[in-house]
């Protein structure tokens, strides 16, 4: 019962990981960047709900309601004057600049807010820490099941969104091949921004799912990045995939953590390089597979094997 | 006053100039054939005309508006859509997702999604399949359907007979010819690249003849003849050394 109920803990926090992942793994399968600031970007927005409840007594989730259309105004304008010109110089720019970026709010927020651990927990009332008792025992936290859901909604919306909107069709036509997008009226600049407001409307609700789930502080953002890279390198581009990622990432810490005592990240971090390393050396091995199978076809039926 | 003026156009790839200030008009309803060897800078002025590359020098001037400095999609919108040579679906997308996207150019027209696939009925039954799984002649009245849903004034279209079977290159044409409303004093303006000079004879209003980027020779279809045309495109006859085509008279490069 025990690795039943560290399986189902580790789904919960799979969720929050999926959710925190999301906006990682929008950015990356849009436009091919990845953002090294995502972890200090969702910081900034557990600050602002943090200042809205903490000033104006506004209950975080909300407070949302005003963190989210701030943060997807910074997306578009991290977009228009860091995204979009650092990319022009090659995929290692962006990289370079959202890391710089990241610095810069970590010891912004470190000036802003001092080093004092925060948490949204004290105003979410009785939520942070009720649950529900499965059978068997089994507690799940309310909060957590909401993460969960939250996640599952968050990703299923942007899955319908690329896949039955205008909007979604532009993003991934853009994301294919931004020139012939282009030739068919698309508007590619404004797109990969939109985009990137979009990818920070996550962020923003991750931000807040992680300040009311645990501690942050102005130098939080860096370990979430890992985790959400993690789960996204471990669960592919797709959005299903960070979902699969991020719960594949939250079991193995949780069943790790039940291992041993300091098991939790070492679990997730030896699962992410083992995705990591499969998927290098098995895509190699199957290339390789597919290359001798065909040079056989080829020179036991030689020119037939070609069509016309 | 002619729909579509190019005004002493180059294009540049790096430090080789691929396009040299070519000089060209080109009227409403007319279908103009660009012809040359490979290298003669064909795709180059199309995909400068269509905005995808950067204008070096020169104007482009577009129904009296000087579009030379427009990105490509506000080309689009203006009425200039390109069909680029190896079609360049978007191949996860289906069928419908990638004549719907065209939508974006926003404008307004004879063009829609019903119009296209009953000019293409092949299309139909593969509304939902993904673009990357059709065949080469399929994927082609794709690239010509989406272009078509941008509902433009000036079609470009770049080689597209390449890669097809003789029967599917015979279908795009005889769709073309069909759809562009040939003859009437409405119909879209064509711009094409084509490699077989017998078919581009049967299509083209107007033949001009490229070679390193320049215009060498330019001519009424029904007054060219092909032996000339190949002597243009291999660069065995030169505007300087004469011949029946008129390089100056609608064509001209600097």
């Amino acid at each position: 019962m025990i690795w039943l109920n560290q399986l189902v803990q580790g789904l919960m926090l799979g969720g929050y990981y999926a959710l925190l992942a999301c906006g990682l793994s929008f950015m990356f399968g849009v436009m091919g960047i990845i953002n090294l600031a995502h972890g200090s970007l969702a910081v900034l927005a557990a600050y602002m709900l943090f200042v809205l409840a903490e000033r104006f007594e506004v209950h975080p989730l909300l407070g949302l309601v005003a963190v989210i259309p701030v943060m997807a105004l910074i997306g578009w304008v991290l977009h228009r004057l860091v995204l979009e010109r650092s990319a022009r110089a090659g995929a290692l720019i962006p990289l370079l600049s959202t890391f710089g970026l990241a610095s810069v709010l970590d010891n912004s927020m470190f000036q802003a807010f001092g080093a004092d651990t925060r948490s949204l927990a004290p105003y979410i009332d009785s939520l942070s820490y009720d649950g529900w008792t499965l059978p068997g025992g089994i507690i799940v936290g309310q909060l957590a099941v909401l993460t969960l859901v939250v996640a599952i909604a968050l990703l299923g919306g942007l899955h319908l969104m690329l896949n039955h909107t205008a909007l979604g069709r532009r993003i991934r036509a853009a994301a294919h091949d931004p020139d012939t997008a282009q030739l068919v009226g698309v508007d590619a600049r404004s797109v990969y921004a939109a985009s990137t407001a979009i990818a920070m409307t996550t962020v923003a609700i991750a931000g807040a799912f992680l300040a009311m789930r645990a501690t942050f502080d102005p130098y939080t953002g860096p370990y979430q990045l890992i985790f959400a890279f993690e789960a996204v390198i471990i669960g592919g581009r797709s959005l299903w995939g960070t979902l699969m990622g991020g719960i594949v990432l939250g079991v193995a810490q949780s069943i790790g953590a039940q291992v041993h005592p300091q098991g939790f990240l070492i679990a997730g971090h030896v699962v992410f390089l083992a995705v990591l390393l499969a998927r290098v050396y098995a895509a190699d091995t199957l290339r390789r597979w597919v290359r001798s199978v065909r040079s056989r076809f080829s020179s036991q039926f030689g020119n037939r094997a070609t069509t016309p | 006053m002619s729909l579509l003026k190019i005004e002493g156009l180059e294009a540049r790839h790096g430090l080789l100039t691929a396009v040299q200030g070519i000089s060209l008009e080109i009227e409403q309803g007319e279908t103009l054939a660009l012809v040359g060897a490979n290298g003669a800078g064909k795709t180059t002025l199309l995909r400068t005309l269509a905005g995808v590359h950067p204008v070096a020098a020169g104007r482009i001037v577009f129904d009296g508006v000087d579009v030379s400095a427009l990105p490509a999609h506000r080309r689009a919108a203006a009425g200039l859509a390109l069909v680029p040579e190896g079609r360049k679906l978007f191949p996860a997308m289906t069928v419908q997702e990638n004549l719907l996207v065209a939508l974006s150019a926003k404008r307004e027209g004879r063009w829609n999604l019903g119009s296209v696939l009953d000019a293409f009925p092949q299309l139909k039954p593969k509304l939902k399949a993904a673009a990357g799984t059709l065949s080469g002649g399929q994927q082609q009245a794709v690239a010509i359907g989406r272009a078509l849903m941008t509902n433009p004034r000036v079609l470009l279209l770049d080689e597209v007979s390449l890669g097809l079977s003789p029967l599917a290159v015979q279908g795009v044409y005889d769709s073309l010819r069909t759809l562009m409303g040939k003859g009437t004093a409405h119909g879209t303006t064509i711009v094409l690249v084509e490699q077989d000079l017998a078919r581009t004879f049967q299509v083209a209003d107007r033949i001009v003849c490229m070679l390193e980027g320049r215009v060498v020779a330019s001519g009424r279809a029904d007054e060219m003849t092909r032996d000339q045309v190949m002597a243009y495109y291999f660069g065995h006859r030169t505007p300087a050394a004469g011949g029946t085509s008129q390089p100056a008279s609608t064509a001209s490069s600097t």
